[in-house]
C-alpha cells in the first residue's frame, strides 16, 4: 500500500550564500534567490518516498510572486510531479498563519496523506507554518524530523530536540517538518530541468481559495545588528590566559 | 496586559528556558500566569510558584501531558487563554516552544511573533531575521499576542516569589500521536544553552576522539562543549551539540572557538557571547574578525597547554 499524494510547500527565499545587506530600513532582496534549503530537503524526502514506491504522486506548492514559479520548477526538476502556484503581488508579505490557511485549502482539495514542509524559512526564521497547518487541519505533527518512516497508514518520525532525539508515531494523514540531517537533496540534472518545463503548474490566487492574506503583523523597521568591535591577536597561551583573567575578567 | 507563560520542564525540574521566558513576560507589563502541564506536575508547579514575577500558577495534571505533545498541549493553551482572557501567550523559542506554540496560535487564529529578543511595548517586539543578519521591530495587531522568546536575550527569573496555584481548565486530551522513546545525551556538564563558558570544536578537531581535549578543558572551566555544523556533519559529535543558525543559539560569558573557521551560520549562533576567543592555525580564518582574543596556533598544542595552565591562574 502506498500513499496517493504527498504535498510539499516550498518557498522562494534569498539564497543562503548571499550576504544580507540592510539598506533604507529594509533588507535588500534584489539579489539571488533560491529554494529555502529546508524545503529542498522536504522535496527530496517526498521524491525518495515515490522512488521507494511508498508514494504515487508528489505535488509541490508555493505561495509567492510570479518569480516563485522558478522555485516550483526546481521542485519539479528534482522529481515532483506537478505544481500549484498561489500567486500574490511582488513585494507582498504573506504571514505564516495565512500561508497555512492557503495550504490547508489546497490540501482539502488534493487530499494528500502526507504534508512535508521545511522546519523554517531562512528569511523570516519564524518556524511556524507546519505546526499551524497541522493545528488547522487537526492532524498529527512531527516537527524537526531527522528520520521519516512510512508503513501503510503509520508514520514513525525521529525528531531533533534539545539534548538529543525523540521518536514519535502517528497515523496518517500527518504533517512533517524537516530538519537538516534528514537527507541530502539532489541537484536537478539538465534533462530533468528540461522535463520539468513540461510538467503542469496550476495557478491560483488567495481569493480563489477564499483566504484573506492581509498581514496582521507590521514590520516597523529593520536595522543591521550591532557589529562586534574587532579584537586583538595574542602571541601565546600565556598572554591569552593573562588577558582573559585581567582584562576580560572571564576566568 | 495579562500574560500566560507555557512552562517547559523535564524530570521534575523547571527548564532554564522557562526562567528566561518569565523575565520576558514581566517586561510586557501586567500579570504573569504560568501554565504547568504534566503527568505529575506538582513539584514543577511548586518551583514555578516560587519564582519572582509569577503571580499565579495553573496546573494541568493528566497522563496525556507526559511528553509535551503539541496535539494535547495546544488545546490546553487555547482553553487556558480563553478562560483567563489572557492578552499574551509566551513560550521559550526552544525545540519545545517552537513545536507547541504555533499550533496553539493557529487554533487561536492569530499569527505568532517568533524568537523575540526585545520587548518594546505590549504589541511591539524585536526579533532577528535572516539568521540574525538583520533585526526587525514588529508590531502585532492580533487580539492575542503569541510570542516565543530567545532565551539568551533575557536574564533568568530569580527565586523568591510566592504565587498561588490553581487547576487549569480542562481541555481535550485525545492525541493522534504516540510518544515512543527519546535518546537524550546524559552529561554532568552544564547545559549548552545556559552555560557561562562554552568551548566549541570545529572541523579542525579532525575527529571525534580529539574532542576529549575540549572535554578535559571544559571540566577545568566548568564549561559546556559544543560544535560547529562542519564538525557535526563530519560525524565528530552528535547533532545536539551544534551551535549555529540551525542549532543552538548561545550567549555565554566566554566562548572559546577551537578549530572553527567561522562560517556565517556558526556566527549566527554565538556572536552574542560576551567574550569570544578563537584558536585556529589559519590566521586568515573569518572567526578572528569577531573574536575579542585570537590565537593563531596549532590547537593540538594550545589546548593541552591551556588546560595545564588554567589551574595556576
Amino acid at each position: 500500500m502506498s500513499l496517493n499524494r504527498v504535498l510539499v510547500p516550498v518557498k522562494r527565499v534569498v539564497d543562503y550564500a548571499v550576504k544580507i545587506r540592510v539598506a533604507g530600513g529594509k533588507v535588500d532582496t534584489n539579489v539571488k534567490h533560491s529554494m529555502n534549503p529546508f524545503d529542498e530537503i522536504a522535496i527530496e524526502e517526498a521524491v525518495r518516498l515515490k522512488e521507494k514506491k511508498l508514494a504515487k504522486e508528489v505535488i509541490a506548492l508555493t505561495v509567492g510572486p510570479s518569480k516563485s514559479n522558478e522555485t516550483l520548477r526546481t521542485a519539479l526538476a528534482m522529481g515532483a510531479d506537478r505544481g500549484v502556484h498561489i500567486e500574490v503581488p511582488e513585494g507582498s508579505e504573506v504571514l505564516p498563519l495565512q500561508v497555512a490557511k492557503l495550504i490547508k485549502a489546497v490540501a482539502e482539495k488534493e487530499k494528500p496523506e502526507l504534508l512535508l514542509l521545511g522546519k523554517q524559512a531562512i528569511d523570516d526564521d519564524s518556524s511556524q507554518t507546519g505546526q499551524m497547518l497541522a493545528g488547522l487541519l487537526g492532524w498529527p505533527q512531527a516537527t524537526f524530523a531527522s528520520k521519516v518512516e512510512v508503513a501503510g497508514d503509520k508514520l514513525t518520525v525521529t525528531r531533533e530536540v534539545d539534548g538529543g532525539l525523540e521518536t514519535i508515531a502517528s497515523k496518517l494523514p500527518a504533517v512533517v517538518t524537516t530538519d537538516l540531517r534528514l537527507n541530502e537533496p539532489r541537484y536537478a540534472t539538465l534533462p530533468n530541468i528540461m522535463k520539468a518545463k513540461k510538467k503542469k503548474v496550476e495557478k491560483l490566487t488567495p481569493k480563489d481559495l477564499g483566504v484573506d492574506v492581509t498581514p496582521t503583523i507590521e514590520t516597523v523597521k529593520v536595522i543591521e545588528p550591532p557589529k562586534r568591535a574587532g579584537g586583538i591577536k595574542v602571541e601565546s597561551v600565556d598572554e591569552l590566559l593573562s588577558k582573559l583573567k585581567n582584562e576580560a575578567r572571564v576566568l | 496586559a495579562s500574560t500566560l507563560v507555557l512552562v517547559e520542564h523535564k524530570n521534575d525540574a523547571v527548564a532554564s528556558s522557562t526562567l528566561n521566558a518569565i523575565t520576558a513576560a514581566t517586561k510586557i507589563g501586567g500579570s504573569v500566569t504560568a501554565l504547568v502541564a504534566g503527568s505529575a506536575p506538582d513539584a514543577v508547579a511548586k518551583s514555578v510558584a516560587g519564582l519572582q514575577g509569577v503571580n499565579k500558577v495553573l496546573v494541568a495534571k493528566h497522563d496525556a501531558y507526559a511528553h509535551a505533545l503539541p496535539e494535547t498541549l495546544a488545546p490546553l493553551i487555547v482553553a487556558a487563554t480563553k478562560a483567563g482572557s489572557f492578552t499574551h501567550v509566551v513560550a521559550p523559542h526552544s525545540a519545545f516552544g517552537k513545536n507547541v506554540l504555533p499550533r496553539a496560535a493557529a487554533l487561536l487564529d492569530v499569527n505568532q511573533v517568533s524568537d523575540v529578543i526585545g520587548v518594546e511595548g505590549e504589541d511591539t517586539f524585536v526579533r532577528p531575521i535572516y539568521a540574525g543578519n538583520a533585526v526587525a521591530t514588529v508590531k502585532s495587531k492580533e487580539p492575542i499576542k503569541v510570542i516565543t522568546v530567545r532565551t539568551t536575550a533575557f536574564p533568568a527569573a530569580a527565586s523568591g516569589g510566592s504565587a498561588s496555584t490553581e487547576s487549569a481548565p480542562s481541555a481535550d486530551t485525545a492525541s493522534p500521536t504516540e510518544w515512543i522513546k527519546e535518546e537524550i545525551a546524559k552529561s554532568d556538564r552544564p547545559e549548552l544553552g545556559s552555560a557561562k563558558v562554552v568551548i566549541g570544536g570545529g572541523r579542525g578537531m579532525k575527529n571525534g576522539e580529539n574532542f576529549k581535549l575540549l572535554y578535559d578543558l571544559a571540566d577545568k572551566l566548568g564549561a559546556a562543549v559544543g560544535a560547529s555544523r562542519a564538525a557535526v556533519d563530519a560525524g565528530f559529535v552528535s547533532n545536539d551539540l551544534q551551535i549555529g543558525q540551525t542549532g543552538k543559539i548561545i550567549a555565554p560569558e566566554l566562548y572559546i572557538a577551537v578549530g572553527i573557521s567561522g562560517a556565517i551560520q556558526h556566527l549566527a549562533g554565538m556572536k552574542d557571547s560576551k567574550c569570544i576567543v578563537a584558536i585556529n592555525k589559519d590566521g586568515d580564518a573569518p572567526i578572528f574578525q569577531v573574536a575579542d582574543y585570537g590565537l593563531v596556533d596549532d590547537l593540538f598544542k594550545a589546548i593541552p597547554d591551556i588546560t595545564s595552565k588554567v589551574d595556576k591562574i
